[in-house]
């Protein structure tokens, strides 16, 4: 038989085995190579702006900021991969992020910080979870009137953008409406929103802490059931590389000081000494970043290891399967569009802490840039595959070029048109890549 | 092809003889069934049973409406009119979860996979075997995936690819697994073998008679006599979205069930139906 020449490759006895050179090397280390690709664009993306800008781009102050602006529209690109899987689409979560912004600033500045007072610890805590609360409403809405209405997604997030957009207006009657309370703001980053150096080396250690184990209980696993397991050197390799990502990292956002006057203001606050030679003070990570990677660990859970993510991937395979193996496509499909409400109010806080102010025009064309992220990061539009890391990378990707054209002092309609043009090819080159892989 | 198909060559009477016990409540009694897609009758005031351990082949043309029926068994479509009856109590079958809750599985004959997970998601797909913390215990069912596969098509090894990437023999193989995995009472077998080879073509109809064993129900489809003659205890024919006739395998010679299928002509031996040609 055919299949069984073709299966010998396969024989997991020793997976490198009959397979050398570079493919070989790749199913060894099982490192994904549209994932590879996606990094390698992002190093040609970031050398080449930053010998474009005389030495800007890849500066510690760029990476942190540039950590900071992908937080809002990367959370909201993992929950679009769900979305695109299940072979829909969301138009609307530019204007939910406007709507959850301006009913979390307006909950907080006239319900919760009179009520709770002005230095309470609840009062982000009860502006989040309202905002979520709304997010999930609304999401769960447009969910309902897709799957059980069957009105295509389309139109329903289409009419949600015009919806949701007018709906921010009409919350605050169009004004722009500053945030009270200091705790909140500090979701959106800022020098008071990033967690300094000691706890960027915490959460760098645990980070690294459960890449080890995680790794280790993959091994257990495989040899529980006595499938065969990763070569060791295999293993080893990119346990050493991801270790390598988390502590280059941290370097980078521990070598971002305070400036010299918020330093001081820092010192001051805290009653630390001035040492001669001025403060070295760094930012670390920002807490918006984190929050980032948290939705992101999060999602890929949801999408691998539970039950609903595994009936997300397989209805956008097969609809008409899925059904037929006794999945409720239409609670899996209300339940994706929920989801992807509640991101893009966690998109929505971000983006109004960091504004400190939630306005009216808030998160406008931001749909574009999250089905853009999510494209570029490998979501077939096809429906049935999509990665939320790549939408994650996808983000940056977007984010970078951004960044880049605005150090470089591009004008505005120029980076769109630039925007624009990367999105087809980035999407053609898949195409392709797609078919060869066929 | 291979030696099961030389032996149907004599045209003779069903040689197994008949062995079931047909005296209490039929397993599955679907009474009057019709369904139509807009103008088209696809299913027509259509009655067919069966009984603990037989098997029933469902017979006619291309677009005779067998599909269409055993779907409405199997939840796939909801009929306009007639009654289920499992057990001898009336069923309520509005979706595929309901039929699966009555221990009624179903290889249809598009397959029905996820195409983009792998074999043993596939296997599992609405049924997952959980970890004790409620996440996919996909070790579990890979190992799982391995046994029966093993036994119904010993060669595959590609369980880390999406099913897409199979062969559709191998297709046709996750389906068979995915229906006999659970434990089924009834199963149905929409053209099953379509795509197998000899070898495999040969296991299922060995699964087949295992099954009888266990007295499981097997509806078992085909537009093609010959595939199905030696393993039925009886044959029900459909033309038009019409029952032409049922009979006892052994009461009927293969010309007289291709009369049936082709003419609609109804043999002495059978029990006409609706669809039987009046003379
Ligand atoms: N979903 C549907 N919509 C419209 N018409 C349908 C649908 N399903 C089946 N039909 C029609 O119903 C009739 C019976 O089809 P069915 O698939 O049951 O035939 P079949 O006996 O299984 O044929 P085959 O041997 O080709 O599988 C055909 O005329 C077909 O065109
Ligand atoms: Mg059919």
């Amino acid at each position: 038989m055919s299949e069984a020449t073709s299966d010998t490759s396969l024989t997991r006895s020793g997976p490198t085995a009959g397979v050398g050179g570079f493919k070989g090397f790749m199913r060894a280390t099982e490192i994904d190579t549209r994932m590879l690709g996606m990094i390698g664009a992002l190093l040609v993306i970031w050398v080449g702006f930053h010998i474009l800008s005389g030495g800007t781009f890849l500066t510690p102050r760029n990476l942190w900021n540039l950590s900071v602006q992908t937080a809002s529209v990367g959370v909201m690109a993992t929950g679009m991969v769900l979305v695109i899987v299940t072979r829909n689409i969301d138009l609307s979560v530019g204007s939910i992020l406007g709507v959850t912004g301006m009913i979390m600033a307006v909950a907080q500045t006239q319900y919760f910080t009179p009520m709770l007072g002005y230095d309470s610890g609840l009062v982000w805590i009860a502006t989040l979870a309202t905002g979520l609360v709304c997010g999930l409403l609304i999401g769960g809405l447009q969910g309902f009137v897709i799957a059980y209405l069957g009105v295509p997604a389309f139109i329903v997030t289409l009419g949600g953008l015009l919806v949701w957009r007018g709906g921010a207006w009409w919350v605050a009657s169009g004004r722009t409406i500053p945030l009270t309370d200091e705790n909140f703001k500090l979701l959106g980053g800022g020098s008071d929103g990033s967690i300094g150096a000691t706890w960027s080396w915490i959460v760098a250690a645990v980070a690294i802490v459960f890449i080890v184990v995680g790794a280790l209980a993959a091994r257990r696993q495989r040899k529980r059931f006595k499938f065969a397991q990763k070569p060791v050197w295999a293993e080893a390799f990119t346990l050493a590389i991801s270790l390598i990502a988390v502590v280059g990292a941290t370097m980078i956002v521990n070598s971002y000081l305070l400036p010299g006057p918020l330093a001081r203001r820092y010192a001051e606050a805290n009653g630390i000494a001035v040492p001669e030679g001025g403060l070295e003070i760094s930012f670390g990570y920002a807490v918006p970043v984190l929050l980032f990677i948290g939705v992101g660990i999060v999602m890929t859970f949801i999408a691998k290891r539970t039950r609903f993510g595994r009936y997300v991937f397989a209805i956008g395979g097969n609809p008409e399967a899925a059904e037929l193996a006794g999945i409720n496509t239409k609670r899996v499909t209300l339940m994706v569009f929920a989801l992807m409400g509640m991101l893009a109010a966690v998109a929505a806080a971000i983006s109004t802490a960091r504004l400190s102010s939630a306005t009216n025009a808030q998160g406008t064309l931001d749909e574009l840039y999250t089905i853009a992220a999510a494209v570029i990061g490998g979501t077939s539009l096809a429906g049935g595959a999509g990665t939320i890391a790549g939408a994650m990378l996808g983000a940056l990707v977007m984010q970078s070029l951004q960044s880049g054209m605005v150090l470089l002092g591009m004008d505005t309609p120029l980076q769109n048109i630039v925007v624009g043009a990367v999105l087809v090819v980035a999407v053609w080159l898949d195409t392709i890549y797609r078919r060869r892989a066929a | 092809m291979s030696a099961t198909m030389e032996d149907i060559r004599d045209h003779g009477r069903g040689h197994h003889h008949d062995t079931v016990d047909r005296s209490g409540t039929p397993l599955v009694d679907m009474r009057d069934i019709s369904i139509a897609f807009g103008g088209i009758h696809a299913v027509d005031h259509a009655s067919i049973d069966l009984y603990s351990g037989e098997v029933v082949a469902l017979l006619g043309h291309n677009g005779a409406g067998k599909s269409t029926l055993i779907k409405i068994l199997s939840g796939a479509y909801k009929r306009d009119s007639g009654e289920i009856f499992v057990r001898g109590e009336k069923a309520s079958i509005g979706n595929p979860r309901d039929a699966k809750a009555y221990g009624i599985e179903t290889i249809y004959q598009t397959l029905a996979l996820a195409d983009n997970v792998d074999a043993a998601a596939n296997l599992f797909l609405g049924r997952e075997i959980m970890t004790p913390w409620g996440t996919l215990d996909d070790g579990a069912m890979e190992a799982e995936a391995r046994k029966v596969m093993g036994r119904l098509n010993p060669n595959f090894r590609r369980f880390k690819e999406p099913v897409k990437a199979l062969s559709g023999g191998q297709r046709q193989s996750v389906a068979i697994a995915r229906a006999i995995l659970f434990n089924a009472k009834i199963l149905i077998m929409d053209e099953p073998t379509a795509a197998l080879g000899p070898q495999e073509t040969a296991q299922v109809a060995d699964l087949i008679k295992e099954l009888k064993k266990e007295d499981i129900g097997i509806f078992l489809i085909s537009h093609d006599i010959h595939d199905v003659f030696d393993l039925s205890d009886r044959v029900v024919v459909m033309k038009n979205g019409q029952v032409v006739g049922s009979a006892r395998t052994e009461d009927v010679t293969k010309d007289e069930v291709l009369g049936m299928i082709i003419l609609g002509k109804c043999p002495p031996g059978a029990t006409p139906g609706p669809g039987a040609m009046k003379e």
